[in-house]
C-alpha cells in the first residue's frame, strides 16, 4: 500500500481500537473530516472506492451500524452486497471459516462483518485476504463506534485530549464500552466508568479508567457522559434487579444533570431506552449530541473504508476536490 | 517369553526411593531382576541405557480417548499408542464416550478394546450416575467388576450435594475414589476462560476461580462428612490449591491432580481467540501456576494428568465461544513436565516420576508405578535431556488440537514397556 512518509497505515483490518496507535486514531478522525462535507451536498458521492466490492455480513441484527456502513460504501462507489444470516447459507449450518471463504472465492474487496462471538471479525481477518472491518463482535470491540463518539466529541470541544468522559450503564457486556476506552485513553482523555458493580468486568480498572461508583459521581465528575444501552436480557439474567430501580439509581435524568457543576455533552449509541438508562428530556436536550454521532458515524466509517483501501489522507481531500 | 535386559540406566524408582545406575531384567510380564551386572538370558532383547533414566511407566489417571462414539478423534487404540509414545503405560479413560460408560458392558467394551490394542494399558472409568445425567446413581459394583477403577461425571460435575454424599458412601463398599471435575455451574455457565483483566480485554465471558474453589470446598466437605475417597479433577487456582492442603492437614481422604497446561501456561494464551488455548478448567494467572507448582512440590497435588481431550480440527477452526474445551496431552505431558517443573528446579527428577506414575498407582489402586522385583513390566526409558520440537503432524493421536505445537520441550520417551512388552520404540517407526 503506498503511504506518504509520516502517514501511518491501518494494516489489513481494522478489529479493533486496543491495537491502533493514537497516530493511527488520529489520522482516521482527520481523514472523516473532509468526508463529512460529502454527505452535505446534493449529490452525495465520490468515486474513491470505484470498483471495489464490499460485503456487508451481519449475523446480528444491526439498523444503525448496517444503514451507516451502507451509506458509506454508496456514497464512496463501492458495489456492495448485505448478507444477513436469516435466509442465507449461515441458517443452513455453515461455518464462519466456509462463509468467509466462499466470499473471498468471489473476489471481494473487504468484508465488513458484525457478529455475536467476541474475536469472530479478527478470525475473519486472519483467515482470509481481504479487508475486515469489525462493525461489534461480541463484547470485545466496535471500534467505529468508538471513533464516531470520539470525532463528535472533538466536534463539541475541539479536542479530545484532557476531556472526561464517562462511559455509564452496563460495561460488563459492552463492546462500544472498550472500544471507547481504548481510544479515548490513547488521545490523551480520562475516562472513568460508571455502573452497578454486577455489570464492571473484573480488572476493569487495569485499563486504565477511573471506577466511579454512582451516576452523581459520573455527573459530577465529567464533561461529557457516554450512556450505554441497558438490555432487558441483564434483568432477566440476574444483574439488576429491575429497569425501574436502574433508572431510579443510575438513569441520567435532567434532575440530576442540572446538579452538575457544568453542562455536560450527552452522548449514546443507540437504540435508546427512553426513560432506563437516559431520560427523553435529556435525549432531546440542548446537551445531546445523540444525533450529530449518528452523522458523523458515516463519514468516519467513509474514512476507514478509505484508508483499508489503501488511500491517504491528503487523496481523501483531493477525492472530495475531484468530485466538487 | 522373550527377556528384555535395559542396561546401564540410571534407575529411579520412588517406590522404593532408590536412584542409581543400574541393570532391570524384565521376562514373564514381570520384572525379574534389578542390580548391577546382571547378564542377560539367552535370546535376551537388550537395550542400551546408558545416559537415559529407567523407571516405572507413567500412569495417566485422567484421558479422553472418545471410544465408542467418537471414533474419528480418537479410539482406545490410538489413544493408546500416543499413551505409550509419551511414556505412559497405563491411562485411565474417563467416561464421557457416547453411549456413556455407565454399565458393566460398556467398561467390558473399552477393556477389551484396549487389549486388542496391546499397547498402553486402559483402565475404564464407569460413570458416577447414569448418563451422566446427576440424577441416578451407576451400578459402581458391576462397573468395577467388569474392570473401572473409579467414578466420575467427568465434566459434568455432581451438582447435587447429596449424590455426591451418597456416591462418596457408596464407593468406599469398592475401595475406589470419586473423580469430580469442580465446577459450581451457575458461576461457571457460558464461560469461556479464566474471569479476569484478559477476558475483560477480549469482551469474553469469564469462569472465576471460585467456581471452582466453591466445589473444592464442598467435596472436602463431604469427604471428611463420608470418610470416602474424593479425587479432584484438574486443579486450576491457587485457591484450590490452598483448600486440598488444608484438608490433607486435617486427614481428609482427598487426593488432586494438576495437568501439564495449568502449570505452564496462562490466560495471556487466550489472547488472539487461539481455541487452542480453550480449555475447562480455563489457563488462570501466574500467581496459580506458581501455586500448583509448589502444591506438586508439597506433595498437596498428588499427581500430574494429562486431560488428553481430543478434537476435530474443524471444531477448534471456529469462534472462540463456540469451541469446544479442551487440548490433547498425552504426548507432550512428560515434555512439558521436566521442561517447566524439573529444569526449574521446582521437583527433582525422582519426585516428579513419583507425581506420573507411583502416586498415581498408589491413589487410584493399580498395577506399576514401581520397579520392584515380581511387579508388571510396566517401565520407561527416557532421555530427561533430549530438546525437541513439537510437531502435531507426527503425534500417534489422531487429533491435533495442542497449544505447544512448534515448543521446544525438554525430556522424551525412548521406550516404554508394557506388560514386558515394547510398546513404543523412539527408533522403530
Amino acid at each position: 500500500m503506498p503511504v506518504d512518509a509520516g502517514v501511518p497505515s491501518l494494516g489489513k483490518d481494522l478489529i479493533g481500537l486496543e491495537t491502533l496507535s493514537a497516530a493511527q486514531i488520529q489520522f482516521i478522525l482527520d481523514t472523516a473530516e473532509p468526508f463529512k462535507e460529502v454527505s452535505e451536498r446534493a449529490i452525495k458521492k465520490v468515486p474513491a472506492l470505484r470498483g471495489k466490492t464490499i460485503v456487508n455480513l451481519f449475523f446480528e441484527a444491526s439498523t444503525r451500524t448496517r444503514i451507516s456502513f451502507e451509506f458509506a460504501e454508496k456514497r464512496l462507489s463501492a458495489d456492495t452486497v448485505n448478507v444477513a444470516t436469516q435466509g442465507s447459507s449461515v441458517s443452513k449450518g455453515e461455518t464462519l471459516v466456509d462463509t468467509a471463504r466462499n466470499l473471498e472465492a468471489m473476489r471481494i474487496d473487504m468484508v465488513v462483518i458484525r457478529h455475536g462471538a467476541s474475536g469472530a471479525a479478527q478470525f475473519l481477518g486472519d483467515r482470509i485476504e481481504s479487508n475486515v472491518i469489525n462493525a461489534g463482535d461480541g463484547k470485545h470491540e466496535h471500534p467505529t463506534q468508538a471513533l464516531l463518539d470520539m470525532l463528535t466529541l472533538r466536534d463539541k470541544f475541539g479536542r479530545i485530549a484532557g476531556l472526561k468522559v464517562a462511559v455509564c450503564g452496563d460495561i460488563l457486556h459492552s463492546r462500544v464500552a472498550r472500544s471507547n476506552i481504548w481510544g479515548l485513553i490513547k488521545l490523551g482523555a480520562e475516562v472513568g466508568v460508571c455502573g452497578p458493580p454486577s455489570l464492571l468486568p473484573r480488572g476493569i480498572e487495569e485499563l486504565g479508567v477511573t471506577v466511579l461508583p454512582r451516576i452523581e459521581d459520573a455527573i459530577a465528575w465529567a464533561d461529557a457522559l457516554n450512556v450505554l444501552r441497558l438490555q432487558l436480557e441483564r434483568m432477566q439474567a440476574g444483574f439488576i434487579p429491575s429497569l425501574r430501580e436502574y433508572n431510579r439509581v443510575f438513569g441520567v435524568t435532567r434532575d440530576r444533570l442540572s446538579r452538575a457543576p457544568k453542562d455536560l455533552v450527552i452522548l449514546h449509541p443507540g437504540p435508546m431506552n427512553r426513560g432506563v438508562e437516559i431520560d427523553s428530556d435529556v435525549a432531546d436536550g440542548e446537551h445531546s449530541v445523540i444525533l450529530p454521532q449518528v452523522t458523523n458515524g458515516v463519514a468516519v466509517r467513509m474514512a476507514v473504508l478509505y484508508l483499508l483501501a489503501g488511500g491517504t489522507g491528503a487523496a481523501a481531500a483531493a477525492a472530495r476536490g475531484e468530485a466538487a | 517369553m522373550t527377556h528384555i535386559l535395559i542396561r546401564g540406566g540410571r534407575v529411579i524408582d520412588p517406590s522404593r526411593g532408590t536412584d542409581g545406575v543400574a541393570d532391570v531384567l524384565l521376562g514373564d510380564g514381570r520384572i525379574l531382576a534389578v542390580g548391577r551386572g546382571v547378564a542377560a538370558p539367552e535370546g535376551a532383547l537388550v537395550i542400551e541405557a546408558a545416559g537415559k533414566v529407567v523407571a516405572p511407566g507413567l500412569i495417566d489417571l485422567h484421558v479422553h480417548l472418545r471410544e465408542p462414539g467418537q471414533e474419528d478423534l480418537e479410539t482406545v487404540a490410538s489413544g493408546a499408542m500416543a499413551a505409550a509414545a509419551g511414556g505412559f503405560s497405563a491411562v485411565c479413560a474417563m467416561p464421557n464416550t457416547d453411549p456413556v460408560t455407565d454399565n458393566q458392558a460398556a467398561v467390558g467394551f473399552i477393556v477389551s478394546q484396549a487389549q486388542r490394542a496391546g499397547k498402553a494399558r486402559v483402565y475404564p472409568i464407569g460413570a458416577v450416575t447414569l448418563g451422566q445425567r446427576g440424577e441416578q446413581l451407576a451400578e459402581f459394583g458391576e462397573l468395577v467388576g467388569a474392570g473401572a477403577v473409579a467414578v466420575s461425571d467427568d465434566g459434568k460435575p455432581v451438582g447435587s450435594s447429596h449424590m455426591m454424599r451418597t456416591a462418596l458412601e457408596y464407593a468406599r463398599t469398592f475401595g475406589i475414589p470419586v473423580a469430580n471435575h469442580c465446577e459450581e455451574m451457575s458461576l461457571a455457565l457460558g464461560g469461556a476462560m479464566h474471569e479476569g483483566l484478559i477476558s475483560t480485554r477480549l469482551g469474553l465471558k469469564g469462569i472465576p476461580a471460585a467456581a471452582e474453589e466453591i466445589m473444592v470446598a464442598r467435596d472436602i466437605i463431604l469427604a471428611e462428612l463420608t470418610g470416602g475417597h474424593v479425587h479432584l479433577c484438574h486443579m486450576s487456582t491457587r485457591g484450590s490449591v490452598e483448600l486440598i492442603r488444608r484438608g490433607k492437614e486435617r486427614g481428609i481422604r482427598v487426593t488432586a491432580e494438576a495437568t501439564p497446561h495449568h502449570f505452564s501456561l496462562t490466560h495471556d494464551r487466550c489472547a488472539g481467540y487461539d481455541t487452542n488455548a480453550k480449555m475447562n478448567p480455563p489457563l488462570r494467572e501466574s500467581k496459580d501456576v506458581d501455586a500448583i507448582r509448589q502444591g506438586l512440590k508439597d506433595g498437596t497435588i498428588d499427581v500430574i494428568a494429562s486431560d488428553h481431550a481430543p478434537h476435530h480440527y474443524d471444531a477448534k477452526e471456529r469462534e472462540f465461544d463456540l469451541a469446544p474445551n479442551g487440548i490433547i496431552g498425552l504426548e507432550t505431558a512428560l515434555g512439558v513436565a521436566i521442561r517447566d517443573l524439573v529444569e526449574p528446579g521446582i521437583l527433582t527428577l525422582p519426585e516428579l516420576i513419583d507425581r506420573m506414575s507411583t502416586r498415581a498407582a498408589r491413589i487410584f489402586n493399580l498395577p506399576g508405578g514401581t520397579l520392584a522385583v515380581g511387579a508388571p513390566a510396566d517401565v520407561l526409558v527416557l532421555d530427561p535431556t533430549e530438546r525437541w520440537v513439537v510437531r502435531p503432524e507426527t503425534f500417534r493421536s489422531k487429533s491435533r488440537n495442542t497449544p505447544y505445537g512448534g515448543a521446544e520441550l525438554v525430556g522424551r520417551a525412548h521406550q516404554t514397556v508394557v506388560r514386558g512388552r515394547i510398546a513404543f520404540d523412539i527408533s522403530a517407526p
